[in-house]
């Protein structure tokens, strides 16, 4: 086993040209402790790390690695110092074994590689680690904490000292990621390694983490111990505001009227994973729906059927009682609007500009629904600024193409699109995925609003919380199947958790 | 560490200025970049003219007099860049949906050979008959012949290179089994030929201009599609599919429609090229046809950047570096390769180029954070 590692910043500062990502940062985590590194988007937790991995070179201060002075020029020097940090999004190859990944992810791989004698190495290496992980299983067939554990195991290979683990739960169920940061936890104690987690859940921090360091628009807000700070205190540094942004209100019941029927839906299997074999949903009016499950299990494959792109083996989608295909005669004509997840990569067209992004809705819409065949440019640039007022989007320019926009205004972009007007049927997918703090409570308080004013919607999403917080019924999927159905009121955590994971 | 600090709260960042420069920015780097990108393909071509021991001054200057030193080259530039106009429509407008269709040849040859076929019956009644009937079958034929290779992606998703490009050969080998076999004027003894269309059906030069008929067409064709791409609901539609299909299928927009309808009108535009060229140039369909132009047509596109208004001058500039050719033969004793030379630098440079956007900051936005 190795030793922890403690690492200090001191006075950080770095920017991209007028830009100051970070100015006078200074971080000091101990050797063998769990430090939470927190911030919304943008306040330059990202940054901060990737300058103490050698990805950026930092303009001013210095840092200090195991009491002394550090020159951290390029990755590989981070490397040497035992540095290493777990991404968000997996890095293992799926299709190769666990051993393999190991042996492949280090510096001097052998050109013809022994496996009898690596294996035995990795065996004899594995027996020293506090968590087990099958050696020759394919990454690929690893549940999402098995491949989380993994990326882990793999840094623990590479002689880190000190990890750095970015959002490391947004992918696992709530009893992966209590086991998994439970297991962190006593790794840092044991003295083995230092760990940086950077986060948005609190939670997580108050039960987890030892100290914390906060930051707001590349500055400090504020640092200490976790046993001395609430989560008031903390969610006051991340955004300035002394108050938490309050749940959105619920206000009516649902109707009796079922807006969507999703009955006897199947896909064909994809890339070795099941296909849809969905019995029926059902989403009325005034109701929100919330898909909950693990990433992969079938919930994407339904979003994409319901927004028209990808074709039904079989099975009846019907809004209003009538077929829908997702065609854009239908989807005006019942007033269906649909917010993917990754809205940027699902629902913009970067290239273009914020004018015209925001009109991908009406742009052929005439005045009561007719058809328009030339485009009306003063009507949308119109349309635009409306959108651009109304829901606060920061744009240098509303011909600026919207790739330029941050995540959260590009979000704000789509849910001006999507929300305009009246909106019978809303599909939500992960709306919230990589958004911060207050981005995501103004996301979530749109669409209660949209469902207090008769919006049927279908929320689909990763985050149990969101699921929780927002839907008036649960359903969970597993393998593409509605495994479980509750109401939202008093349903336990826990319970859906073991739906999730496939234990009914 | 049990201590806690709590910085000051940072004040909120005033309300920004809109960026007002930054369209006008936008399109300055569209045209910079392309520029640099040419400047950069003439210093790698002077380089290749030092090693064979010539002048890249003489060259530029024997460019500019074989291309717009004279009447003569002017008219010779114009009947050159006429063909070029359409043929590169064919491969912007379906680029405009995220296409790339290099197939333009065989629209031309096919457009032409049906344009003659369609002439045929017809030579003795009105030439404006004729010339409706001409204009009509040869971009249908180019319409279809393009079509398919749209029909293939959106249908079977097929790659829409490779397909455009084998039927592309196809086409040829039917141009030729037609102008060889069947349709083969006996009378065509070492260039084998199409009946003619008569002489009193030729399309003769623009009144007052005097410069080739194609010339009108062209750039007519270059404004129509112009205001199809930017001003109305299809081009906006085409624009969204082919910035991020995911994004058009979202909104339930017909993609599949929409590639049919942009490869036809790029195949129609081509297959027009061809009935023109015969009508204003040969009178019969016959090999002349296949003369690269449908080849040069994608490297305007790519220069133009699909944009149809920015193919005129392109179309311009790529016809005068082949009319300057023949001087060049003469004057330097250069190869007749050296243009195509030229050409593959520039092609080279401008798909390099595509790297440069966004590298610099003074086109960026200001003021995002």
């Amino acid at each position: 086993m190795t030793t922890a590692i403690g690492v200090e910043a001191v006075g950080i500062g770095k920017h991209f040209g007028s830009f100051h990502a970070l100015s006078d940062v200074s971080l000091k985590v101990r050797p063998g402790s769990v430090h939470g590194l927190l911030g919304e988007n943008g306040a330059g937790k990202s940054t901060l790390v990737k300058c103490l991995l050698g990805y950026y070179r930092t303009d001013e201060g210095q840092f200090i690695v195991d009491g002394r002075e550090a020159s951290i020029e390029r990755p590989a020097d981070a490397d040497a110092l035992g540095l290493g940090m777990v991404y968000q999004h997996f890095t293992l190859v799926p299709s190769m074994t666990v051993a393999e990944n190991l042996v492949m992810s280090r510096q001097n791989v052998p050109n013809i590689v022994n496996w009898r004698s690596e294996i035995a190495g990795l065996k004899r290496f594995m027996e020293t680690m506090p968590f087990k992980v099958p050696l020759e299983v394919q990454v690929g067939s690893l549940a999402a904490g098995e491949r989380q554990k993994t990326e882990i195991v793999k840094q623990l290979y590479l002689q880190r000292r000190f990890l750095v683990l970015d959002e490391p739960t947004s992918v696992l169920t709530p009893p992966e990621a209590t086991e998994m940061l439970g297991l962190v936890r006593d790794l840092a104690h044991s003295g083995a390694l230092t760990i940086v987690i950077i986060t948005h859940k609190l939670k997580e921090v108050a039960a987890f983490v030892d100290e914390v360091t906060v930051l707001r628009r590349g500055r400090m807000a504020g640092s200490g111990s976790v046993r001395d700070l609430g989560p008031a205190d903390l969610t006051a540094m991340m955004i300035g505001e002394p108050h938490a942004p309050k749940n959105p209100e619920r206000q009516g019941i649902p109707s009796a009227e079922a807006r969507l029927v999703v009955s006897g839906l199947r896909t064909a299997p994809d890339a070795g994973r099941k296909g849809l074999s969905i019995g029926s949903i059902e989403v009325h009016a005034r109701e929100i729906v919330g898909i909950a499950g693990v990433s992969g299990n079938g919930q994407k494959d339904l979003v994409e059927v319901l927004g028209g792109q990808r074709p039904a083996e079989s099975g009846s989608v019907t809004v209003d009682g009538a077929p829908y295909r997702a065609s854009r005669t239908e989807s005006l004509a019942h007033d269906v609007r649909v917010l993917p997840e990754e809205p940027l990569r699902n629902g913009c067209v970067p290239s273009m500009t914020v004018v015209d992004n925001l009109n991908l809705r009406g742009f052929d819409v005439g005045p009561g629904k007719s058809h328009r065949s030339w485009l009306d440019r003063a009507g949308m640039a119109a349309r635009a600024r409306n959108m651009i007022a109304a829901y606060g989007i920061r744009t240098p320019s509303p011909s600026a193409p919207i790739g330029v926009l941050s995540g959260g205004n590009v979000q704000r972009c789509v849910l001006a699109r999507e929300l305009d007007g009246d909106v019978r049927l809303l599909i939500v997918a992960n709306p919230c995925f990589g958004l911060d703090v207050k981005a995501v409570a103004e996301t979530r308080t749109r669409i209660m609003a949209a469902r207090n004013a008769g919006t049927a919607v279908l929320l689909i999403s990763e985050d149990l919380d969101e699921i929780l917080e927002l839907a008036d019924r649960i359903v969970v999927m597993h393998e593409g199947q509605v495994v479980h159905e509750m109401p939202a009121k008093g349903a336990d955590p826990q319970e859906i958790g073991r739906h999730m994971l496939g234990q009914h | 560490m049990s201590t806690t600090t709590l910085a000051p709260a940072v004040s909120n960042p005033p309300a920004r200025v809109a960026d007002v420069w930054y369209p006008l920015r936008r399109s300055a780097e569209a045209v910079l970049v392309p520029l640099a990108a040419l400047a950069g393909a003439v210093g790698l071509f002077s380089v290749f003219l030092l090693a064979l021991g010539q002048s890249p001054l003489d060259f530029l200057d024997l460019v500019w007099r074989g291309a717009f030193g004279s009447w003569f080259s002017v008219q010779n530039t114009v009947q050159r860049a006429s063909p070029l106009l359409l043929t590169a429509l064919c491969v912007a407008i379906p680029g405009q949906l995220g296409l790339v269709i290099i197939g333009g040849e065989a629209a031309i040859v096919l457009g032409g050979l049906a344009a003659t076929v369609a002439a045929l019956p017809l030579i003795h009644t009105a030439p404006v008959i004729v010339w409706a009937a001409m204009a009509i079958a040869g971009s249908a034929m180019g319409a279809f012949w393009i079509g398919l290779s749209g029909w293939l992606r959106a249908k079977l998703n097929v790659n829409e290179v490779i397909a455009s490009l084998v039927l592309s050969y196809i086409g040829l080998a039917l141009f030729n089994h037609f102008v060889e076999g069947v349709l083969r004027d006996p009378a065509s003894l070492n260039k084998p030929s199409t009946y003619g269309i008569g002489d009193q059906n030729m399309l003769d030069t623009v009144p007052w201009l005097d410069v080739h008929p194609g010339m009108p067409a062209g750039i007519a064709a270059c404004i129509v599609c112009w205001v199809l791409i930017y001003r109305t609901g299809f081009g906006f539609a085409s624009r969204v599919t082919g910035g991020n299909i995911r994004a058009a299928q979202l909104q339930g927009l017909p993609v599949t429609k929409l590639i049919l309808t942009a490869c036809a009108i790029g195949g129609g535009c081509a297959g027009l090229a061809g009935a023109i060229e015969v009508a204003a140039e040969y009178g019969r369909a016959n090999a002349s046809l296949n003369a690269g132009y449908g080849y040069t047509g994608i490297l305007i596109a790519f220069l133009a950047r699909f944009n149809p208004l920015a193919v005129m001058p392109m179309a311009i500039l790529l016809g005068g570096l082949g009319a300057a050719g023949g001087l060049l033969q003469r004057r330097m004793g250069l190869p007749d390769a050296t243009i195509q030379v030229l050409q593959g630098l520039i092609f080279v440079s401008i798909l390099a180029s595509d790297t440069l956007y966004g590298r610099f900051r003074w086109f960026q936005p200001r003021g995002t954070a």
